[in-house]
């Protein structure tokens, strides 16, 4: 029988290595995982390296992490948001390292990973200093810069909905990044508002199926 | 002389060219003022990065939803019609030319069409670069609302930028404080310019040289 359900947040990452890459989702503050990102601040995994849309914000969850020194790397497209003080802080005190990627660029690299891809070219950046040292080529006479493919260890992704073979919904647009990011991490660990029965999800709206998941946690209404 | 159009104003102007069935996205800050502005009669689709058409008002106040924000974190509503999707859909939105119109603000443009609305060369902050890249080279067409000069009053239409480039040859149309202006294969061409102002005193502003449409008109204030 398949049950990718654990009993705890802590059993959902308690395996993750030093040095681990970490996708995390969610877009400002909408649909970011702060339960399973506290689970890993408790855990102690240090020497991460973390792809995320924005570098946290306050004291909690992504900032958490940076604030506590567990992340050697951050991969982002936004990492200026109102509030980033401790990315801001430790980036200053060069304690931080940063790979800046525009935002459409991070998703599809992370697509790529997913769908087996040994990376694609993109106008996107063509001629500005993020794409200063990367391979260019003409294509149907505009530059194209070419990126390499995202993959990660470990998703963190917020879901809605989850049955036992792992199937997802979302919640409104925080669905942002977790799809992708599902799909490309080589564990994909999920918290989840509510686990439902096998067979309550209409499959013509399970958002994310089963195939990407590995672990689901439920952790209640927000 | 009349005075230099305010910022509603140029929202106004270009809510004139938002035509309509368009899909459109509307830049962080002052472009987001445009949508006030577009008539009635016109249905305009909005896109918002984070994975949203149909994107609609802000909600009135206590109807927010924390998880249903636009690309400023800013809360906003559904309208009927609208449809939720994962980061990577809406970037191959904005990437794959599907997205009609942008519009975007700027710190610099330049006579080919360069857009510099991302960084600065201020190297305290740590860099960010969002979806600003990925939109200008993707959409169809791309739309700068601006003042004409700086705060001190330098040009901010260029022979060459001066700050760090968002895209290459990327701009069609520059609205303005003081006029309507599109790149073309040629360089600029003013086609409206504030009443009482003249073609000198405008060049004078430009840091780039002008060229006039033949039947250059009045820019009104609406």
């Amino acid at each position: 029988m398949i049950d990718k359900f654990v009993g705890s947040l802590a059993q959902a990452v308690a395996d993750v290595p030093d040095g681990a890459t970490i996708m995390i989702g969610g877009f400002g503050n909408a649909g970011i995982p702060v339960e399973l990102t506290h689970a890993l601040l408790d855990q102690g995994a240090r020497g991460l390296t973390v792809i995320t849309n924005n570098a946290g914000s306050g004291e909690t969850d992504v900032a958490a992490l940076i604030r506590e020194g567990r992340v050697a790397k951050i991969i982002c497209s936004y990492p200026r948001s109102a509030g980033s003080v401790w990315f801001e802080r430790l980036y200053q005190a060069g304690r931080i390292e940063l790979e800046l990627v525009p935002q459409g660029t991070m998703s599809e690299r992370m697509r790529a990973a997913a769908a087996g891809l040994g990376g694609f070219f993109t106008p996107t950046s063509a001629g500005t200093i993020l794409a200063e040292g990367k391979e260019t080529r003409m294509i149907d006479g505009r530059e194209h810069v070419f990126e390499p493919p995202l993959p990660a260890d470990y998703a963190l992704v917020k879901a809605d909905l989850a049955d036992r073979w792992g199937n997802l919904t979302y919640h409104s647009a925080a669905r942002n990044f977790g799809p992708t990011m599902a799909m490309a991490a080589r564990v994909t660990v999920v918290q989840v508002r509510r686990r439902v029965d096998l067979g309550a999800l209409d499959p013509e709206c399970v958002i994310t199926p089963g195939i990407f998941v590995d672990r689901v946690v439920a952790v209640g209404e927000a | 002389m009349s005075e230099p159009l305010q910022r509603h104003q140029i929202a106004r102007r270009i809510a004139e060219d938002i035509t309509d069935g368009a899909y459109v996205n509307l830049g962080i800050g002052m472009p987001t003022m445009v949508a006030n502005y577009v008539p009635e009669d016109r249905e305009v689709v909005y896109h918002s990065e984070n994975g949203i058409l149909g994107m609609g008002p802000a909600p009135a106040p206590g109807e927010e939803d924390p998880d249903l924000i636009n690309a400023g974190k800013q809360p906003v509503t559904l309208l009927p019609g609208a449809s939720i999707f994962h980061h990577t859909d809406a970037f191959i939105m904005m990437r794959g030319g599907h997205i009609d119109i942008t519009v975007l603000g700027a710190f610099q443009v330049s006579e080919r069409g360069d857009l510099a609305n991302w960084a600065t060369n201020d190297g305290k902050l740590p860099p960010a670069v969002g979806g600003a890249m990925d939109l200008a080279v993707g959409a169809r067409q791309v739309f700068v609302m601006t003042e004409h000069v700086t705060r001190r009053g330098e040009p901010k239409i260029l022979q060459q930028c001066t700050y760090p480039l968002t895209g290459h040859g990327v701009v069609n149309r520059i609205y303005t404080s003081l006029a309507v202006i599109d790149v073309t294969a040629d360089g600029l061409l003013a086609r409206e310019i504030i009443d009482g102002l003249s073609r000198e005193e405008l060049q004078a502003k430009t840091g780039a040289r002008l060229r006039w449409a033949p039947d250059l008109q009045v820019l009104r204030a609406g």
